[in-house]
């Protein structure tokens, strides 16, 4: 009775070492599963190219070549260093822009009086749900207009104008745990909303702009129906378009390099993952981000 | 001038002078507000809705890009019902994807984060391992991977015949092609993984303990308490995964090479519209597609909010 009276959520079995290392076995064996493709690849670009189907479903190597990678980096007209570069600018630019706007426009939100504050809430809550494609033709027409189709504008500059509302939803919860009493007093001491926003709220808003910034920048640097939409001209394509131009040119004969090519462009991402883990992981905990 | 009339003519003045500090005071007291608002407000107004009315006045044209937009009625609408056997193919392709990769999903979701929640050493470390599918999956190197891993020759063929068996070619057999993709899908449960984690963060385990003396099985516990309490969790992870799921896209377009190939068994709705809008140049029909699709999702969320009452438990 007492043995019992102790367990965990989900733990009715008598036997806790047992059922725990049971767990950990299955676990550790889903998490082979999981890993598995992503070393698949690993592997797969650092064999060499007569080796092409031979390599079958093992991870190791018959013979470990890093060949795959410069014939890869070189393998179209425009070399990826180009496309890394591009996606790396568009991606910082892009991510800029989203957490300047849209901490400006969650600090009105959650903190400034003003006529029809909640009628804007309402209707940037609402255009969380629209989906994308319902404005993209007349953006298209608009970018066309104003002569940005073929740059990187319309990659760009919409984040200036907080458009994605989602990162705007993430700080305004932030800000609104923030004390009331700290601005109350600068008020008080005569500071205007501008200096109580970036010498108050912004200084103590540094975790949420960290995970603003983190998934702003993961997510322009994967976008690929943007680039594919704008960008033509190849001195200016991201790392997606890159890729992609790259299976369209070499079928499945260079699988090897464009294995080499697919391993680098998630490498940033693998990164952020590594260093910032735990912001991104606290970050869809508390909002419950779609990815 | 008389005595009341001079009066009158003051209080009238006085009045404008009233209403014009009152209107400087209001402005005094908004200006702030909007002015930290104006990006936003900039955006939404020029880039969200501005566009939205647009495309839905361009959903009755025929418009192509070239020449000014001539209004056809509901032209676009009937001939999407009637007339479109891609359209059908793609809601079609759609709908299935949705009903078989977000209940997936969910399930593997929560049994994985079920048995996270058991205090295990090392949680930090699966739930990252969990997680990492999530964050790499929208891109165009996972595609291009799951490409391979499902060819003729690829990695689960090989693993397969070291069972005796001969898989088929996956990609490129419109028997299999679309379930390659809910298998990607379900391979990214991370994310709805650590918000089900959160959730169960928030049970009471003292409402276990008081039922296991009770003698409840864990059968019964996971009925009784865990589902309950967890369903505005489950509803919450049901809704944004279905969204996402109509509005997917990168894996179809680089599985299928952009065609929603073969024979149309990979035409996610987005595609679909992608190739008139920007294949065809068919704008008009692509945006009465874009809003067949906000329709789609409004009803399905509606549904959604109005089935709550009948199986989710908000605390009172």
């Amino acid at each position: 009775m007492s043995d019992e009276a102790r367990v965990l959520p989900g733990q009715g079995s008598d036997h806790p070492y047992l059922r725990s290392a049971l767990s950990h076995c299955l676990l550790m064996a889903a998490s082979f599963v999981m890993l598995y493709p992503i070393l698949w690849m690993l592997a797969g670009s650092l064999r060499p190219a007569e080796d092409l189907f031979g390599g079958g479903a093992s991870l190791i190597p018959s013979q470990v070549t890093v060949n795959a990678y410069p014939q890869g980096w070189f393998g179209l007209q425009v070399n990826f260093g180009h496309f890394f570069l591009n996606s790396l600018l568009i991606s910082s630019l892009a991510t800029l822009g989203n957490v300047f706007a849209a901490s400006l426009a969650a600090y009105a939100f959650a903190r400034l009086k003003f006529f029809g504050r909640n009628f804007w809430f309402a209707l940037m809550l609402g255009t969380l749900m629209l989906p994308y494609h319902v404005t993209l033709i007349p953006q298209y027409v608009l970018f066309l207009n104003l002569g940005w189709i073929n740059t990187w504008l319309p990659l760009i500059v919409p984040k200036y104008f907080a458009v994605d509302a989602f990162f705007i939803f993430l700080m305004v919860q932030f800000f609104r745990g923030i004390p009331r009493e700290l601005d109350e007093a600068a008020q008080m001491d005569g500071c205007s909303p501008w200096r109580i926003y970036y010498k108050i709220i912004l200084p103590l808003s540094l975790p949420v702009l960290a995970t603003a910034a983190i998934f702003s920048f993961i997510w322009t640097w994967e976008d690929f129906f943007g680039p594919l939409i704008y960008v033509s001209d190849m001195n200016l394509y991201t790392v997606q378009l890159g890729l992609r131009s790259f299976v369209d040119s070499s079928g499945t004969s260079s699988w090897n390099e464009l294995f080499a090519m697919s391993v680098l462009s998630l490498i940033p991402i693998f990164l952020i993952f590594l260093f910032f883990q735990r912001l991104l992981i606290e970050g869809i905990a508390t909002t419950g981000m779609k990815r | 001038m008389s005595v009341s009339e001079r009066s009158a003519a003051a209080t009238g003045t006085g009045e404008s002078a009233m209403l014009a500090r009152s209107f400087r005071g209001a402005v005094r007291r908004n200006a702030p507000g909007y002015v930290f608002l104006a990006p936003w407000l900039i955006g939404f107004l020029c880039l969200t809705l501005g566009p939205a009315l647009v495309s839905l006045y361009l959903s009755f044209t025929d418009f192509d890009l070239l020449q000014a937009p001539n209004f056809v009625g509901m032209q676009n609408y009937v001939r999407m019902a009637t007339a479109d056997p891609k359209f059908i193919a793609a809601m079609r392709v759609t709908f299935l994807y949705v009903i078989l990769s977000v209940p997936l999903k969910l399930a593997f979701a929560l049994a994985v984060a079920m048995m996270l929640n058991r205090g295990l050493t090392g949680l930090p470390i699966y739930r990252a391992v969990f997680y990492l599918p999530s964050l790499l999956g929208a891109s165009v190197a996972i595609a291009v991977l799951w490409r391979q891993l499902f060819a003729a020759d690829g990695m689960i063929n090989s693993v397969l015949a070291v069972f005796g068996i001969e898989g088929p070619s996956w990609i490129s057999n419109p028997r299999y092609s679309l379930y390659t993709l809910v298998v990607l899908s379900v391979w990214q449960f991370g994310s709805p993984m650590i918000i089900f984690l959160a959730g169960l963060r928030q049970i009471p385990t003292d409402m276990y303990e008081a039922a296991s003396l009770d003698g409840a099985s864990s059968s019964r516990q996971f009925w009784k308490i865990t589902l309950p309490l967890l369903s505005p969790v489950i509803f919450f992870n049901f809704v944004i995964q279905t969204i996402e799921a109509f509005k997917a896209f990168t894996p179809a377009f680089i599985v299928s090479g952009g065609t929603g190939g073969p024979i149309n068994s990979t035409l996610f709705y987005t595609l679909y519209l992608y190739q008139e809008a920007f294949g065809n140049f068919r704008m008009g029909y692509a945006s009465a597609l874009a809003w067949v699709l906000v329709i789609i999702i409004a009803i399905f969320t509606a549904f959604s909010f109005l089935s709550t009452r009948y199986w989710v438990h908000y605390d009172e």
